[in-house]
Formats: structure tokens, sequence, C-alpha cells
């Protein structure tokens, strides 16, 4: 019989190879799954994993990398922060969409007005506007002791009846002949976060890379990060250490929401252009995903969101040229966050074979 | 004696990476009391798991009563008159005492008719419960009578006790042990398990010493010093921790009127504590579990914060500070639960060495932690305080419990505090390394530093305090210089012995 025991330690070993044969799994039975869709499974998984990066059209689908890339590193890094606390921020999907309606509005507001402070007071406004989504959730567990899992979900379709109800009413294009949707941002210069569209260079690129790098300062360097490591890991001792729950958890939503709202800004003031009652297509969601496959770590998050976006490219490109179901590329997706927890439990136990005992 | 009640004969189990019983041969007679004695880890557990039949040994053979004896499950051993009282109970809180021993049964009676042999045996043995009760109610002397009482039930050959006197004050470990005596006398034998060896001394017949797995030693414990028995499980000669006589000095920490509400359901409040510790003293608390030691260090530690005038330290109050400010001025502390609240487990001795002395030891600068500096302070505290690890990067769960003790205790003892408050410092900690821990303490204290202990084993108490004085329900006794304290007087000021009375020994 098998049975589990757990090691002494972590296994550093492990910590880094989960990944990599979760990755080998997902496509493994990813194949299979293909096969008996009536795919030839080579050719497909080539298509998902290898022609975004290779294929003749590689030219085209490379900018497309940077674009899906940013958002899910962006917010994945905000949530990892709560994540390791043990605060389940699930909503980070209506962070990111209220964010970009702050954002939004107030370079509308703004419109045709052409100035170097638009862009920076945008900013603000989507980082704030995100902040204080994630304040709800955040403030009703603090002061009442609600599960912040249920409200932050919860607000994501709140948030998405106030996209809708922005981009018929307050927000709509006055010059839009009365079709739903905003002004396009992209076109407005002093609004637009392109920095180099053709090359898929925008500024919440930037802005994932300066994440990236102050998390992981944050977290292996700054005693905030040793708190919130220490705070998921064994609440009583951070009590004891002096960490003040309620404080931590505010703050980690408030990162988080900030993050997320920030991903929303950039997203609809540059490849998106617009508040439509469409715009959030599932970044936040798909972000919890690249945070856990990134291993919560900064510099796994930001290989994690690479290959996240590159299934996203790949998904299209296999839709499109082998006809395959959007379905099967979102089972693709959840096979990889599943494989990745269950080989998970290696690095904290060993499989040892023994003899049935009773105990 | 012709043939033994139990004979056990070349008991031998390993389990992966650790021989647990190593050829273990004894004999139990008739209406014996025997003591098995071993420092944790002795494989004490293992050998009275495998006798009800919890554990199936790799080799050996047990006989019962010259039957060979080989239970396949608790079931088995119960059948044939073994029956074992555990350390941690198993009781249904929301249900009464005659539902819970129902509970045991295998095919029960009707609830009166167990209320009735309830009373019966209960009065027969001096041990008075009444059948309706909710276990949820009772004290945990009381709930120690509740599982006795199923077991007697049984009309048992071999009662195994595990440390039953781990949880009652002196007067209700008289009372248990009028009770062994009086099962004993009518040919019940027991099987004692402790490491209290002044206990084993009044209550058993033959004692067996297990040490690493094996049988280093018989004797009988009326007639050896509890300091040779130590030695016999340490096996090496066991250092005495040396209390020296020294000046106290003045009042460093002082606790007016300390109240507080539970923290929690199952907490206990804090009523009307008033405390004065002076520099160089230890000042010994003892109580049994659950009276409020947990929350009275989670007030000197400043996890719970009190009225500031609640706590002073040298005259200003403190009781609003939080756990890093006090740790500033010179107050810490070292709960009781190593894993989890004075240790993370899954983190590095490094990273746990951050946890309390980052503020004192200036692990951080704005914030930025110096990781070679911490590093190094893990190290003096694994160096001087002799705990046994590969080194400091290796996490606070791969080390034995003693010796994540001798961290804990030694990183705050490292800081140079001007008041430490320890509770249960030795629990779980074999004697070795628990009399190296008292030292520590007893050294602290002598070079001017107050320290308050706080503990269930009040050997250890009258070891190295100068006064004592005892937690029951939230309340603190007046403290009282240790030296010439009676065990009788402790037991008082320990709450008494719950109105029980001794068995009726004419019954």
């Amino acid at each position: 019989m098998i049975m589990l025991e757990k090691r002494p330690q972590p296994s550093r070993g492990w910590t880094f190879a989960t990944p990599v044969v979760a990755v080998v799994l997902t496509m493994v039975f990813g194949g299979l799954l293909f096969a008996a869709l009536g795919q030839d499974p080579l050719v497909t998984i080539r298509t998902i994993f290898l022609d975004p990066l290779f294929s003749e059209f590689a030219w085209f689908y490379r900018p497309q990398l940077l674009i899906k890339g940013a958002p899910l590193v962006l917010i994945a890094i905000g949530l990892s922060f709560g994540f390791r606390a043990g605060i389940w921020n699930i909503g980070a999907e209506g962070q990111y969409t209220v964010g970009a309606i702050c954002g939004a509005a107030v370079g509308l507001a703004f419109y045709p007005m052409e100035s170097f402070f638009i862009f920076p007071l945008m900013i603000v406004a989507g980082a704030l506007g995100g902040l204080l989504w994630a304040m709800i959730p955040g403030v009703l567990r603090v002061k009442f002791g609600t599960n912040e899992i249920l409200v932050s979900l919860m607000l994501v379709y709140v948030a998405e009846q106030l996209l809708a109800s922005m981009a018929l009413g307050a927000l709509r294009n006055p010059e839009g002949m009365g079709f739903p949707g905003s002004r396009n941002l992209a076109q407005y210069p002093s609004a637009s976060s392109w920095i180099n569209q053709s090359a898929g260079m925008h500024w919440g690129v930037v802005m994932a890379l300066i994440a990236v790098i102050f998390a992981y300062i944050a977290l292996s360097r700054h005693i905030f990060g040793f708190n919130v490591r220490l705070s998921g890991q064994s609440p009583r001792a951070a009590r004891f250490a002096g960490v003040n729950p309620a404080k931590l958890i505010l703050i980690c939503m408030g990162i988080s929401g900030a993050l997320a709202g920030l991903a929303g800004l950039f997203e609809v003031a540059g490849p998106a252009g617009q508040v439509s009652i469409d715009f959030n297509v599932g970044y936040g969601f798909t972000a919890i995903i690249v945070a856990f496959l990134g291993r919560l770590h900064p510099v796994g998050i930001l290989l994690a969101g690479g290959l996240m976006a590159l299934t996203y490219i790949g998904g299209e490109i296999a839709q499109s040229n082998l006809g395959l179901p959007i379905a099967a590329i979102q089972i693709l997706q959840g096979m990889l966050l599943f494989f990745l927890l269950a080989v998970d439990v290696l690095t904290n136990y060993r499989m040892v074979f023994a003899r049935r005992e009773r105990t | 004696m012709t043939e033994p009640l139990l004979r056990l004969r070349g008991l031998t189990k390993a389990y992966p990476g650790v021989v647990a019983n190593q050829d273990v041969s004894f004999d139990i007679g008739h209406g014996e009391v025997h003591a098995l004695l071993g420092e944790n880890g002795a494989g004490k557990s293992t050998l009275v798991k495998t006798i009800y039949g919890l554990v199936k040994p790799d080799s050996g053979t047990m006989a019962l009563d010259g039957a060979p004896f080989h239970p396949a499950e608790p079931r088995a051993a119960r059948a044939a008159g073994v029956a074992m009282v555990f350390q941690h109970f198993s009781l249904f809180d929301a249900m009464n005492v005659a539902e819970n021993i129902a509970l045991g049964m295998e095919n029960p009676p009707p609830q009166a008719a167990i209320a009735a042999q309830v009373r019966h045996v209960s009065d027969q043995y001096g041990l008075p419960l009444d059948p309706d009760r909710i276990v949820g109610e009772l004290s945990a002397g009381e709930r120690q009578r509740v599982e006795i009482i199923r077991c007697l039930l049984q009309d048992p050959k071999l009662l195994i006790m595990d440390e039953p006197t781990s949880v009652l004050t002196p007067q209700e470990v008289e009372i248990l042990f009028e009770t062994l005596r009086k099962l004993s006398s009518e040919g019940t034998a027991i099987l004692y398990i402790s490491h209290k060896l002044e206990e084993i001394r009044a209550l058993c017949d033959t004692a067996t010493v297990l040490r690493l797995g094996k049988v280093v030693g018989t004797c009988d414990p009326r007639a050896t010093s509890a300091r040779d028995m130590a030695e016999l499980m340490v096996g090496s000669a066991l250092h005495v921790p040396a209390k020296e006589d020294k000046p106290v000095g003045e009042t460093v920490l002082a606790l007016a009127h300390l109240s507080a509400k539970a923290p929690h359901r199952f907490g206990t409040p804090l009523r009307d504590i008033t405390l004065e510790v002076r520099k160089g003293e230890v000042l010994g608390i003892g109580g049994v579990a659950g009276n409020g030691q947990d929350e009275l260090v989670a007030a000197l530690s400043g996890e719970m914060k009190t009225a500031r005038s609640m706590i002073h330290y040298k005259g200003a109050p403190v009781g609003h500070l939080a756990p890093n400010a006090r740790r500033k001025i010179g107050i810490l502390a070292a709960p009781e639960e190593r894993m989890g609240h004075a240790a993370a487990p899954d983190m590095s001795l490094t990273e746990n060495a951050i946890l309390t002395a980052m503020t004192r030891e200036r692990l951080t600068t704005k914030g930025f932690l110096h990781w070679g500096k911490a590093r190094k302070f893990a190290e003096s505290v694994i160096a001087a305080f002799d705990v046994r690890t590969p080194g400091p990067q290796n996490a606070a769960r791969s080390l034995s419990g003693g010796n994540l003790q001798k961290f804990v205790i030694g990183r705050e003892i490292m800081q140079a505090p001007e008041v430490l408050v320890v509770n249960q410092p030795t629990w779980g900690v074999d004697a070795s390394a628990a009399a190296a821990i008292r030292q520590a303490l007893l050294d602290l204290a002598a070079k001017g530093a107050a320290v308050i202990v706080i503990s269930q084993d009040l050997d250890e108490l009258m070891e190295i305090s100068d006064r004592f004085a005892a937690l029951n329900e939230g309340r603190l006794s007046a403290p009282r210089p240790a030296a010439g304290l009676t065990v009788e007087e402790i037991g008082l000021m320990l709450g008494g012995a719950h109105d029980m009375e001794v068995a009726h020994v004419d019954a």
C-alpha cells in the first residue's frame, strides 16, 4: 500500500519540481483529452504551447503574451500577499473592474484636454478604486467576522452590474450613436497606457515588473513579508510576535485590491480601450491559478503568468486552426491547477511503500 | 506466586527509523502495582499499546494467566480482562456520565441499570460521581473518575493507567492512590505509567525502567531513592539545579487587580490578580491546566491587552502595550505551546529567532531584516543551550520537543530580559534537558532578572521557586515563601480536592 509520510521539513527540490511536473502531467492528460476529441494530441499540444512562441506567425503572437500576461502577473502578485497570510481574496475580478471604471472615469472627465498629469491621476484613481472595493470585504471581516471569500466573490457580480450601468449610462460615449461603451481611451493620447502598441508594451507591463521586484524584496528582506508568511503559517505565533491580525488583513486586502485596480486601469486605457459591458474577461479569476502555479513566489508568478498567457493565446490558435471548443482549453487550464495542487503534496510528504498494518 | 498474571517475553516493535521496543520482558503478578518508568520516547506508550491490542509486536510473546495472549484489537484485550485509562480522555462533553459509559460497552444495559452500577462502584471505591451529570461540567479529576469507573465496570484483571496524576491536585492524587490500593488488595493488577518518581515510590510494588526501548533495570521503588531511579531512567548522573542564596532586589513587575474576560469560549477569565515580582527572584505559579495559565501569560506578554494600570513595570503602567513594545523595555515571555505559538513549525530556526528577538537584538533596520545577524543569533542560542540540530536553517518542526523547548527558552534568555515569564518550561521534555532549562532559569534570576515560572509540575516549582502562588479558576492565591511549604498546604492553595473523600477501606 502506498502511504504518505510527513517530511521533517519541506523538500526544496520538490518545491521547484512540482510546477514542472504539473505542466508535464497537464500536457499528457490534455493530450488524452484532445485525442478523445478526435485531434492529434501532439499537434494540439504543439499548437497550444509552442506555436505562439516559435511558429511563423510568432511575430504576431509574442506581443500578445505581454498583453495577456501583464494583468495576470500584476493581480497575482497582489493576491499572493493575502494568500500567504491566509486571507482569501477571491474577488480580484471585481476590484479589477472597479479600478478600470474609476480610472477610466477620471480620464474621460478630462477629455479632450491634453496634459501630462491626466494619466498619473488615472493611475491613482484606478488603484484607489480597486483598493476601496477590496476594503469592503476587508472591513466587514475585521469588524464583524464575515467570510472574505464569500463577500469578495459576491462583490464581483455587483461590480459587473456597475460596469454594465456605466457602459450604458454615465460613461457612455456621447458621440457613440447610442451604442453601449465609453470613448476609446487608447485613442486619447493623454489617457492611453500604450508605450509601443506593436510590441505589446504598455505601462501595465512595466508596472507588473516593478510589482514583481517590490514583492520579492518585501517577502524576502522586509519584516512585513516575514509577518505575512508567519501569519499564514502560525496565526498564534504571529500574534505572539506582535502582528496585529486586523491590520494585516486590511493591508493585504488593500494591496491585492490596489494592484487589481491598476491592472484594470491599464487594460481599459490600452488593450481594451473602452469601458464596455463585456470588459472583464476573467483575469481576476485566472490570476488565482497564476498565483498558486507560481508558488506564491514573485519570480514564480512571473513565469506562471507567462505560461498562462501562453495557453490563452495557444488556445485561441487551436480554436481557429484546429476547431477545438473553448471549453477544452478551459479544462486544460483547470487541469494545470488541479495537478499542481495534487503534486504539491510531495513537497511536504514523501511516498513510502509499506505493508498494510493495523494501527 | 507461581504463575504471574501477565508475562511479557522478548517484545520487539520497530517503526521506520526507530526501535520503540527491543526485547522487552517482565512479569506482572496478581494484585501487583507495577510501575513503568522512562523518559519521553523510551517506549512506554508503545509497550502498553501492545498489551492493549492497539499495536502488533514484530516479535515476542505475551501470556495472560498462563494462556497465550495476542489481542488483535482493544476489544479482545478488554474481553480478556485488560482495561486502560488513557492520559487524554475520550468522553463526549454534551452527554451525561451514564451515557458516556454506555457508549464504551458492547451491549449496554438500560440507562437506569448503568446508573445504578456507577453509583455502586463509585461508592465502593470512594469515587463520588453522579451518573446524571453532564460531562462538560465536570472537573478534570472527575472526568478521570468517569474513565476509571468505565474500566472498573468491566471487572478487569489488569488496569493500565497512563500518567494519571498530571491533571490532579495533591489531594486528588491521594484519593486516587487509595482507590488503586484498594483495587490491588482485591487482586487487580495495575500497570502504572509515570515519570513522577515520588508518586511511584508511594504507590508501586515494583518498577521496570525503560530506556531507548530496552529494559534497563527493575527495582523496588520503596527501597530505591528517586535520584537513583532518575539516573537509571536517564542513563547518566543527573544534574540537579543548584539554587544559591542571593539578595532579592526591588519590585520590577507589579500586577494590581488584574482582571480580564476569557478570550474565547473555552478560556478562563482572570479574576483580580495582585502580585509583585522582585529582581532576582523566581516566582512559581502552580495550578492544574486550564485555570487561567494561558490567559495570564497572554496578559503579561501583551497578546491580550488590559487596562493600563493593571500592570506596572518599574513603576510605569504597561497594561496597554503591545508585545514588541514590552520586549523593548525588557518583559519577555515563552508560552506553553511550542509548535504554532512560541515557534512557527514550518519556519527555520533563524526565522524563529526573528520571531521574538527582532526588537531587542536589533535584527531589523527600518523594517529590513538582517539575515546574517539573525542567523548568528540563532546559532548562539543553539550553541549556548545545546540544541541538537544540524543548523539554524532547519525547520522548527524537525526538532524534538525537548530540543525545540531549549531553543524557545534559550531565545528569550539570550535576549537578557529583565522579566521573563515562562509557561510549562519543561512540559514533555526529557529529564536532562529539563534540568538544563531549570538551571538556565535560575542563572537568569541570579543575574538579577525577575522570573515567573508557571507550571503544573509541583516538584519543579519547589525546586526552583523562591516564592509560590497557586492559580485556581483565574484567581491567584497570595504568594508564600516556597521553602517549608508542605504538599498539603500546596494542595489547599490549589483549590483542595474538589470535595472528594478518601476510599472507604472497609466497604
